[in-house]
């Protein structure tokens, strides 16, 4: 297998429900050991995207492949490469945590140790893995969830919205538990509706919303790609001034320079880029309009 | 692992949760015997009502084991999600189910043993006349209420739903099927629409098999009624299974 061929490839993808278009023409690829996260409302399609991927919708038109196969065959050579963690999926409640990933592990050809995955996602402690399932808390249960999509030893990972619901301490651990899937060499497409999950995590992002993609790149370019500097000054009547501009070489000069000359400080001077954070607010801006109505 | 052996390991987890969830426990398993026991008090002065009450609770136990309790169990599985979770692993469906199905059958057989047990010692019956005749039915009656569960699983439309609509189908049924009393002794209409129901019949061969002794030959066209009733209901439920909640 060449490191060339992505584990995930998206070409012109539609999916339809009745007249709605859920999806409407989205294409991506993802790397080998990447982690790709698809970032946008609730309602952008992410969901929609996903299944199709994981092999629980159809698609209306276009292409996916995924590690080489066509998910919608539901082959089990691709199934036994792939873990997934659905948005909200419930678990038998009468199984004990370990039992449950101990039973998951013989679905699976060549499974990893059992210890080892609960030790991964934080369910190692004694209690934590003798615990019936239905006696967890909610932050548990996720980390039951990707216990179980881990223990297979999959090749590619999808997260759908992994940490939604989270207390901010929650959040932070579950991300060092997706970070490890990194090191272990792993392919993760990620959906979330947090920018800085997608910012902490992803490797590359694409923001989507209403079904399109409206940017992709890396995080950091992101915010290059549509990125103009802010610059704000106090003028001699004290009044707050920002002007944007594409390099602010130029008007720094001439500011510092008019501030010498009247041997005055330049009071309040910030030079800012917009963060990524910016960037989505921007483009996704009417949609948020639209819920508030 | 071959699919039989993956069968085999869920059949094994159905088997130790069903025990360690005391409520699906006792609703599928102690009432019927609760029944048998509180008709058998009552009907105790007369050996010909007896008769007819412990191949009844029999038909019961048969019906209450396998379709209450799978049309319970998948809306809960579906509703729940954990049936879309076992869709992306590499379990095949056929495994997974035969698994489940495998375990309700088993608690079939175990009342079915119960009651046999208990016909001999309290009830007046001896062991039963024909064992062929009895596992016959018995499987037959737990293959058409298997398939009848799954397949109505998909009429229910959520898991707080589930109790009222089961019963909706199976107290009717029982008492028109002539679980507590001889089924000739009701009015045609009632008979008739019993008749073409699967349980009277499921009673009838599984009372040959313990009071009649009667062969299999007398009982041919019960026979053929729960055939076709199972391949109905196996079609229903194989063509409208659903892996996943409707939206």
């Amino acid at each position: 297998m060449s490191s060339a061929q992505p584990a995930i490839t998206v070409v012109d993808l539609h999916k339809f429900y009745d007249q709605y278009e859920a999806v409407g023409g989205v294409s991506f690829e993802v790397a080998e050991g990447e982690i790709f996260g698809l970032l946008g409302p609730n309602g952008a399609g992410k969901t929609t995207t996903v299944e199709i991927l994981e092999g629980y919708r159809g698609s209306s038109s276009g292409s996916v492949s995924v590690l080489g196969f066509d998910p919608a065959e539901r082959a089990r050579a691709l199934r036994e490469r792939v873990g997934i963690v659905l948005q909200s999926s419930g678990m038998y409640r009468h199984v004990r945590v370990r039992e449950a990933v101990a039973h998951w592990a013989g679905l699976y050809p060549h499974p990893r140790n059992v210890d080892e995955v609960l030790g991964i996602v934080g369910l190692d402690d004694e209690a934590q893995a003798a615990a019936l399932v239905r006696t967890l808390s909610g932050g548990q249960q996720r980390r039951l969830d990707l216990a179980l999509a881990l223990i297979g030893d999959p090749d590619l990972i999808f997260l759908d919205e992994p940490t939604t619901g989270f207390d901010p301490a929650a959040r932070r651990s579950a991300w060092s538990t997706i970070k490890r899937l990194r090191d272990l060499g792993k392919t993760v497409l990620l959906t979330t509706h947090y920018l800085e999950e997608a910012q902490e995590l992803c490797d590359r992002v694409a923001i989507i919303k209403n079904g399109k993609i409206l940017a992709e790149g890396p995080p950091s370019t992101l915010s290059e790609a549509s990125a103009r500097y802010r610059v704000s000054w106090r003028d001699q009547s004290g009044e707050l001034i920002s002007e944007e501009v594409d390099d602010p070489t130029e008007l720094l000069y001439r500011l510092t320079g008019d501030a010498i000359a009247r041997g005055q400080g330049l009071a309040d001077c910030s030079v800012v880029r917009p963060s990524l954070e910016d960037v989505y607010l921007d483009l996704t801006a009417d949609e948020s309009s639209e819920e508030e109505r | 692992m071959s699919d039989t052996a993956l069968a085999w390991r869920q059949y094994r987890l159905e088997r130790k949760m069903f025990w360690r969830n005391p409520t699906a426990a006792f609703f599928s398993f102690v009432l019927p015997l609760i029944f048998l026991f509180l008709f058998g008090a009552v009907f105790s002065g007369s050996q010909a009502n007896l008769n007819v009450l412990v191949p009844g609770i029999a038909g019961l136990s048969v019906m209450a084991t396998t379709f209450n309790a799978l049309a319970t169990q998948m809306t809960f599985l579906r509703e729940q999600g954990v049936l879309k979770r076992v869709r992306g692993t590499p379990l095949p469906g056929t495994s997974y189910l035969s698994g489940i199905i495998g375990s309700a059958a088993t608690n079939a057989v175990i009342q079915i043993l119960i009651i046999i047990v208990a016909g001999k010692l309290f009830f007046g019956l001896g062991w039963p006349k024909n064992w062929i005749e009895l596992a016959l039915f018995t499987v037959l009656g737990v293959a058409c209420f298997a398939a009848m569960g799954v397949a109505f699983s998909h009429v229910i439309p959520n898991f707080e739903a589930a109790p009222a609509y089961t019963n909706l189908v199976f107290l009717p049924m029982i008492f028109i099927s002539g679980v507590f009393f001889d089924v000739d002794n009701v009015p045609a209409f009632l008979r008739d629409i019993a008749n073409a129901l699967p349980l009277v019949h499921v009673i009838n061969g599984i009372s040959a098999a313990l009071v009649t002794g009667a062969p299999i030959a007398d009982h041919l066209s019960d026979l053929a009624v729960v055939a076709v009733w199972t391949l109905a209901c196996v079609i229903l439920a194989v063509r409208g299974f659903s892996w996943s909640a409707r939206d």
